[in-house]
Parts: structure tokens; sequence; C-alpha cells
């Protein structure tokens, strides 16, 4: 299974009686309805931790290109039409500002450990606390409650997976508690976010900026706002694309299979 | 009125420090420049005059370190080119098209290993890179692993094994046109040059032809020679570089540090205090 294709519904499974394995790529499972699959016999796997460092890098580039105006930049760097640089042209530091982390799995203490180097602040919220030498390791601050994250930061990362309690997690309410300079980095998937209540945050300045890897849908449709706004970076979910992490994710989705398809016990199994 | 002056506080180099300039400020104590880059400024004339000159190195470390590294992931991750296939109103595009390069477990070599440098080496450290460096002098033995660097005597060495090559020496006699042809060829045909430096520390004609001929694989530069360069320059229309306009110091935080470093470096000249950041010629 590549990028939720094909989908995995009742037509399917019912016209395939053989099925004994689907390998998602990736980590998230959201769009497989495991339950479903289980009634039917078919075991599911992923690929979930070497999307990790992939990932967090991602998370790290679209913060600094959003900040330091790499786009905008590039195109004025480029453009026929320009004559010098204006001396009022700035961008917003990264070093020693404040990050907050929401989810801090695998790809969350990836980001932070990132973020340490570059002496930011680091805030994170997460269903449980991490331990305290995972904590100090990175110098993350737990915040029990998602408010007083979103309040104090001047970047917002998201890196849950989608479950039913982190669908629309960040909605018109959570957009509002915002810093009106903060920036949000959405690494994780398009609908943890309202993006309806995000186009119109960034319209109405009640955030600065967005950088999004991952939209709802994927991609979007050619005339969505989100598509026209100047304080938008938006990528292609890329968040694991890079050769080698590619060839590795196609590696363990082939030995996954050969495990099912033999009845031995299946790597990356997800129960 | 020119009578009066007795500091100038240099912003983008302006305005030009020439004899003339010298000339016509008899009571000139002291000039402050924003930034760190002392390339534009002739040293000697000024002190021949008696005038004290200050740069402003602690302001700027941060931000074009933070900088040095956005370039990186951009390039290395094709940040610009797939935000323009996201938004772009065709969405076909093949997979093997957007691709980059994992930057865990790549070789970083940086080729000047000062504040800026060294600032670079803490932040790839935490990316998992492989650091390596060319200097004038060797860091002391704990700043080599604090950082886990290895030093390279020879400039080759470090060209030849980098995946990503950082340069982030200021510019000097010995640094202009530092990256040539020859040194372009060391590198590997994979490999990413980053300048974060000056334009005129890497010969531009050569890294034109380097990068049309796949003799490497990209470049990203926030500085070139001229800033900015002629609209028909061949290096905007490669699609394997990288171009920012010179933001390295550019924003708003390290603005109101290098301000803050030029107003503490005058008041000092003028009360015959030390100077915390003097730039002597030598």
């Amino acid at each position: 299974m590549w990028y939720h294709k094909p989908v995995v519904n009742e037509e399917l499974l019912q016209s395939l009686p053989n099925l004994r394995i689907v390998a998602s790529s990736g980590v998230g499972i959201d769009h497989l309805d495991l339950n479903l699959l289980s009634s039917y016999g078919v075991k599911v796997s992923n690929t979930p931790f070497i999307i990790s460092t992939d990932t967090a890098d991602l998370g790290m580039a679209l913060m600094l290109a959003s900040s330091r105006r790499l786009v905008e930049g590039y195109e004025m760097a480029v453009s026929p039409d320009t004559e010098y640089f204006p001396a009022d042209w700035l961008g917003t530091e990264v070093s020693g500002a404040t990050l907050g982390i929401v989810g801090m799995g695998t790809i969350g203490y990836k980001v932070a450990e990132r973020a340490k180097a570059f002496e930011m602040k680091i805030l994170y919220h997460n269903r449980s606390q991490r331990k305290k030498e995972e904590e100090s390791a990175v110098g993350a601050v737990y915040c029990k409650k998602i408010d007083n994250l979103l309040q104090q930061s001047d970047f917002v990362l998201l890196a849950v997976n989608l479950t039913s309690q982190t669908h629309k997690l960040i909605g018109k309410r959570e957009l509002e508690l915002m810093k009106p300079t903060a920036t949000l980095i959405n690494i994780s998937r398009g609908l943890v976010v309202d993006q309806d209540a995000l186009v119109e945050a960034l319209q109405k300045k009640i955030i600065k900026a967005a950088a999004l890897d991952v939209t709802y849908p994927e991609p979007l449709p050619r005339d969505h706002p989100l598509l026209k706004l100047k304080n938008v970076i938006i990528t292609p979910h890329i968040g694991s694309a890079t050769k080698k992490t590619r060839r590795i994710m196609m590696e363990e989705m082939t030995e996954s299979i050969q495990a099912g398809l033999a009845g031995l016990p299946v790597p990356h199994e997800v129960l | 009125l020119s009578k009066k002056v007795q500091a100038i506080y240099l912003w983008w180099h302006k305005p030009v420090i020439d004899q003339e300039l010298l000339q016509s400020l008899p009571n000139l104590k002291v000039i402050a420049n924003s930034g760190v880059g002392m390339d534009h400024l002739d040293l000697k004339l000024i002190a021949s005059f008696g005038v004290k000159i200050a740069n402003a190195p602690h302001a700027v470390s941060s931000s074009t370190a933070d900088a040095g590294m956005a370039l990186l992931l951009a390039s290395a991750r094709r940040l610009v080119e797939v935000h323009h296939i996201a938004t772009s109103s065709s969405v076909d595009y093949c997979e093997a098209d957007i691709l980059g390069v994992k930057v865990a477990g790549a070789t970083l070599g940086i080729i000047g290993m000062g504040r800026i440098g060294y600032k670079i080496a803490l932040r790839a450290k935490a990316f998992e890179m492989n650091i390596l460096y060319h200097n004038r002098t060797r860091r002391k033995a704990q700043e080599e692993q604090a950082v886990s660097a290895t030093c390279c005597e020879k400039i080759d060495s470090l060209l030849q094994q980098a995946d990503f090559v950082v340069v982030a020496v200021s510019l000097t006699p010995q640094t202009r046109n530092l990256i040539g042809k020859r040194e372009l060829e060391l590198m590997k045909p994979t490999a990413t040059l980053i300048n974060i430096s000056r334009g005129a520390v890497v010969d531009q004609g050569p890294l034109v032809t380097a990068l049309q001929t796949g003799v490497i694989g990209a470049a990203a530069l926030d500085v070139t020679n001229p800033e900015p360069l002629p609209r028909d320059h061949p290096l905007l229309k490669l699609k394997n570089v990288l171009i920012t306009p010179h933001l390295g110091s550019r924003t708003d935080k390290a603005t109101y540090m290098i301000t803050e470093e030029a107003v503490e470096n005058i008041l000092a000249a003028l009360n015959g205090r030390p100077m915390p950041s003097e730039v002597l010629p030598s």
C-alpha cells in the first residue's frame, strides 16, 4: 500500500479472498480500518521508525524556511524585476525562540533534539509525560494543558498521529490562543488541523504564518485559498521522501509481506 | 555639519568610506560596521586617519549559522522546488522527482570554523551528521569533541569526503577564489556547495560550469558577486541552484543586536575606553 492507495474497504476485501497481509508505507495508519481488516483475518504492517529522522528534519526545514522567508527570498533573488535587495527585508530568528511540540513521540522527540542545538526553548504537550531524563536531555518542559504551550510558543509543531482524539485538535480556539507572531508547522496529518479555521486565522493575521507538509485532501484543489496565501509554505507530503529512506521502507514492507505469506511473525505488525 | 561628525554607523556598506569622505570629516573618531564582514573597508586607509573601526561579530553568528542550516536543509529536501510543485496549477508530478537526500548520516565539511562555522557544527551534530572542518588554525580538542568534528589540515581531504560543503570564511586576499575549478573537481558529483561567506570566495565562472556539467550536484548561495546578480546570469536559471538575498543576518533580533553592539563600540571609542569589538588592520 502506497500513499493510501488502493482504498481498503469491505468491497475490496470481499473480492480478495486470499489476501493475507496489507503492508502500509510510512507510520500513519489512520487510513486503515483495523477492525475491518482483522475481521477478514488480514494482517497489517507499517514502517514506523525509519521515517522518523527524515520527518523531524523536514519539520526543522519548514520552520527555518518559514521564519527566514526562504521561498520569498529565492523569488526575490531570481526575479527579473529585482534591482537591489531592500535593507528593511527581515526574517525572524529561530535561535533562542520558543518551540512548542504537540505530540512528543519518536518524531517529536527527534525534533526536540534538533531544536535544542538552536538554543530554542522547548515546550511539549503529549498524552503522557516523558521520563525526566528524556526531558532534561533536550531541555523540554511539559505542558499538561495545550493552552499553555499555544500561548507561549513562537513556533507550534504538530507531530501527533491522527486518531479520533486528535481530529481537528487545532481549531479556531487553539489558533486564537497562539501568539499573532507565531507560526504553525504541520508534519502530522491534514485532519489534525481545522483547515477552514486555519485559512481564516492566516487571513486575519491571528497567527503569522503556516508551513504544511500535510493537508486535507492531498493535494488540495487548485483553487484552495491556502495555495494563494503569501505566508504559507506547502510541501507535497515529503516527510519521508529521501532516496535512502524510501529504499529502506520498501525493504521493510517486503520483509513484512514475505513473513505474512509464510505464516511467520510479521515485523512491524500493527495490532 | 561635517565637523560635527564623530562616529559613523555603517549599514550595508553605505556610505562608501574612501579618502574623500575621510578627509571631509576631520573629527571622525570611529566607524561601527553592521555585521561581521570587513572586506568592503580599507582598514589601513581608515587607520591612517586615526579612526577606529569596530564590527559586530556576536550579533550575527547565530542568525548566520541558522541560515546556513536553512539552506542546507532546503537544498537537501528540495523545499523551494516542491513548494512550487505543491502550489502550481497542475497536480501532475512523478514521485521520483520529489525525492531528496537524507541529511542524517551524511558528511558535512565546514570551511572556516570561526564563530559561525562552529555554531553550524553544533547544529549539524544534532542532525546526526559527520562533521569535518578546515580552518587556518586547529580548534582545541574539547571544542572538536563537543561537536565530534574532525580537522582536515588539507582542504582536499574535506572536499573529497563531504556530501555538503559549507563555506563560512571571511573574505581576505587568501580566501578570494578559495573554491575554484580545482576544488570543485575534488568534490563528489553528488555534493552540494553552500556559501554563506562572500560571493568572491567562490570562483563563480567555474561554479556555473561545475553545476551545468554535473561536476557537483547542487549549490545553495546566500551570497554572490555581485549582489544582486545581473538578471541574465546563468546561476539564476540553473534548476539545481538555490539563491537567497544575503539573508544570513537579516532577522529582527540580529538587527537589534548589531545596533546594540555598534552603539557600545561607538560610545567606548568616543569616551576613550577599550572597544568590545575593535578591528585592527593586520
